[in-house]
């Protein structure tokens, strides 16, 4: 019950945190592309290709009031820049959700403008972004930028709830025998990725060691690609620096746990023509430190962030295809439409995390292995 | 993207189709002749499944 209560009681403080949002308003601009009223395809586009990168203010939604100002609720979120005058930290609603390099923040002598959800410094003197013709900023560079993000947000919060949730699983195991509440629910998870995705790739010998990086990467993108599908706005596991930082560890952890036999099967494979060891030398070196890992970031990747537009853009269609069908006409395909897919997507959700992890343990497997040669 | 990307895209995509076809099709036949290796078929299945789906993903990717 303690651990359905700690939940609960999480709850209801992110909740808090989401209903206290503040209501600030944009530039007024009515070409800011964040939300708002979107009424075209091009907008459509531009708003979907937009939710899909990384953002720095956590925007649930926005709308434009009678005076023609835009507003939007949520919260703004720390910018935390290391710059040629060292820390600075401000809030991005010092920016008022201006994307395009207009408005200037000055802090600790230094100016920084947001540009396509880039941080930018400006060179000392300049007051105002230049723009090129290719519409690239010619008197400003970009920092070094350490900014708690929407996704990083997302990363807390789901560390957060992994670590009440399975730190009251392992505390009823420790005390009784059977869990409860909502323990029970999480039990039977843990038990099918040591059970049907650890023990049968890595081998009864060695299991154990990795049930528990297993399992945090299993919970991890799973929680993380469901909480994608919410209407919160989440992109996490589509971006590819958080895919790409996961397969660094599978690699790091198959890469240090190999054993004599697998690096021997690598550099100096047994069996073939020693002319040929050296030429399947670096295939095999090529596969395990580059396509392996290549491999599991981009599928990841491409899928979350593939689901992600289908669903926008089929939502999309209630704009697109106004004209043509009425404003009840669209919108009822476009619910039909991103209803059965959002629920392909939720099937998805499970998949690409069940996926990863697999091959996790597969990669792993392939490393500890133990051959007997006869 | 360009016609060649769109291209190529599309043959991407024409294979891995095809590729999929065969793994659904043979694992049907398998689960049909021995239904009860239904799990282990299923999961060889997902594996290949995947390993074609991020070849077809990494080409996709670098063909952006």
């Amino acid at each position: 019950m303690k651990i359905v209560l700690n939940s609960i009681r999480f709850f209801v403080i992110i909740a808090t945190a989401l209903f206290a949002t503040t209501v600030y308003a944009g530039g007024g601009n009515k070409n800011d592309k964040d939300g708002g009223q979107v009424s075209s395809a091009e907008e459509v586009k531009e708003y979907i290709l937009h939710h899909v990168k990384d953002s720095h203010d956590f925007t649930l939604w926005s709308y434009t009031n009678d005076e023609g100002e835009r507003k939007h609720v949520g919260f703004p979120l720390p910018i935390i820049l290391w710059t040629s005058n060292g820390l600075v930290t401000f809030m991005s609603s010092e920016f008022h959700h201006n994307d395009d390099g207009h408005v200037v923040v000055e802090k600790k002598g230094l100016r920084f403008a947001k540009i396509h959800s880039k941080i930018y410094e400006l060179e000392p003197g300049a007051s105002e972004i230049k723009f090129d013709e290719s519409h690239h900023a010619t008197n400003a560079h970009k920092v070094l930028d350490f900014s708690i993000t929407k996704s990083v947000f997302g990363i807390f919060l789901v560390g957060i709830l992994m670590f009440i949730w399975f730190r009251g699983l392992a505390r009823q195991y420790k005390k009784k025998k059977i869990p409860t509440g909502f323990a029970r629910i999480l039990e039977p998870l843990v038990l099918y990725v040591r059970d049907e995705i650890a023990r049968p790739n890595i081998g009864e010998k060695h299991y154990r060691r990795f049930t528990g990086y297993l399992l945090t990467v299993f919970f991890f993108i799973w929680i993380l690609n469901l909480l994608g599908l919410t209407p919160l706005g989440f992109n996490v596991t589509g971006q590819i620096a958080v895919t790409a930082a996961l397969a660094v560890f599978t690699l790091i952890i198959y890469l240090f746990s190999g054993n004599k036999s697998f690096w021997g099967h690598i550099l100096w494979m047994p069996g073939v023509p020693v002319l040929i060891r050296p030429i399947l030398a670096v295939i095999e070196l090529a596969g395990t430190l580059l396509i392996k890992p290549f491999s599991l970031l981009v599928r990841l990747f491409a899928n979350i962030s593939a689901g992600h537009i289908v669903v926008m853009s089929l939502i999309g269609i209630m704009i697109t295809m106004k004209a043509s069908m009425g404003a009840v006409g669209s919108t009822l395909l476009a619910f039909v439409l991103s209803f059965f897919i959002t629920l392909i997507e939720v099937l998805v959700a499970f998949l690409q995390a069940f996926i990863f992890t697999m091959l996790s343990a597969l990669f792993i497997g392939m490393a500890v292995e133990e051959h007997d040669h006869h | 993207m360009t016609i060649p990307n769109l291209v190529g895209a599309g043959l991407i995509v024409i294979g891995a189709g095809i590729g999929l076809g065969k793994i659904g099709g043979s694992a049907m036949e398998g689960i049909a002749r021995q239904p009860e290796a239904t799990g282990k078929i299923q999961t060889a299945m997902i594996i290949i499944a995947a390993l074609l789906e991020g070849l077809a993903f990494g080409a996709l990717f670098l063909g952006q």
